[in-house]
């Protein structure tokens, strides 16, 4: 019985952090005003990339947060907040991919999308990291 | 008409502990993320091409497939590519997990089509 609850508790940490997670990348994107490029998976996307990066580099640096706080910040909360398929069928509707388009492409906004995500995500990586060697 | 953040919410429980399940059987860390990114946009791909009800969307789109694929891990594990003197496997892993998924969405919509 113990073993078994021990074997089960990662699985009801990421559950846990998925639901909370997913619900919130949907609040924000509801929260956030329509517009032509999707502002509410970018939103998620950085900010989550940004938090999961201070986990992460604390981990690598300084190691004070447990395994349960990584399973249920790291794998459940960012991973399910952040999202790569929202993003790429957005991006493919804004191309103007047969089948996803929604009528309204606009090309040049596809490649801002992408540029947008890559480059905020990735400076959010940096930024994160930076945050946790001051916190180190 | 069940609570949208409910749907969501139940979705990404799912979406997250399948993204942990093809973790825990993939030895290199980029490849697992690349799998799950692929796999969740073609669904989604799909989803969004089929005329399902707004619930199912949420579900299995805004929730799944949204949860089980990640766009942080995603970014850190490019960083850390590029980081460890790898910037070209860096920027064979953004290129690829890009391509792959529209490529991935693109297929999603074809066979929606087909169907």
């Amino acid at each position: 019985m113990r073993e078994r609850l021990r074997r089960l508790e990662p699985l009801l940490l990421i559950a846990a952090g998925g639901f909370v997670g997913a619900a919130l990348r949907f609040a924000v994107a509801e929260a956030l005003p329509s517009s032509a490029l999707p502002w509410g998976t970018l939103a998620a996307n950085v900010a989550g990339a940004f938090l999961l990066s201070i986990l992460l580099y604390e981990n690598r640096l300084v190691g004070n947060l447990s395994a349960e706080t990584r399973l249920v910040v790291g794998t459940g909360f960012c991973s399910s907040f952040t999202t790569y398929s929202t993003f790429a069928v957005e991006t493919a509707a804004l191309a103007g991919l047969p089948g996803v388009a929604a009528g309204a492409e606009v090309p040049l906004l596809a490649v801002a999308n992408v540029a947008l995500n890559y480059v905020l995500g990735f400076t959010a990586i940096g930024l994160g990291q930076v945050v946790a060697r001051v916190l180190a | 008409m069940t609570d949208p953040t409910l749907l969501v919410g139940l979705g990404g429980v799912a979406g997250a502990l399948a993204r942990h399940l093809v973790g825990e059987r993939v030895e290199e860390a980029t490849y697992d993320t690349l799998a799950v990114n692929v796999l969740g946009s073609f669904l989604l791909g799909v989803l969004v091409s089929v005329p399902v009800g707004s619930d199912l969307l949420l579900l299995a789109g805004t929730g799944f497939c949204g949860a089980f694929t990640t766009f942080s891990s995603f970014a850190y594990e490019t960083v850390r590519l590029a980081e460890g003197g790898y910037g070209r496997r860096a920027v064979g892993n953004a290129t690829v997990n890009l391509v792959g998924t529209l490529a991935a969405v693109g297929l999603g919509a074809l066979v929606a089509s087909a169907l």
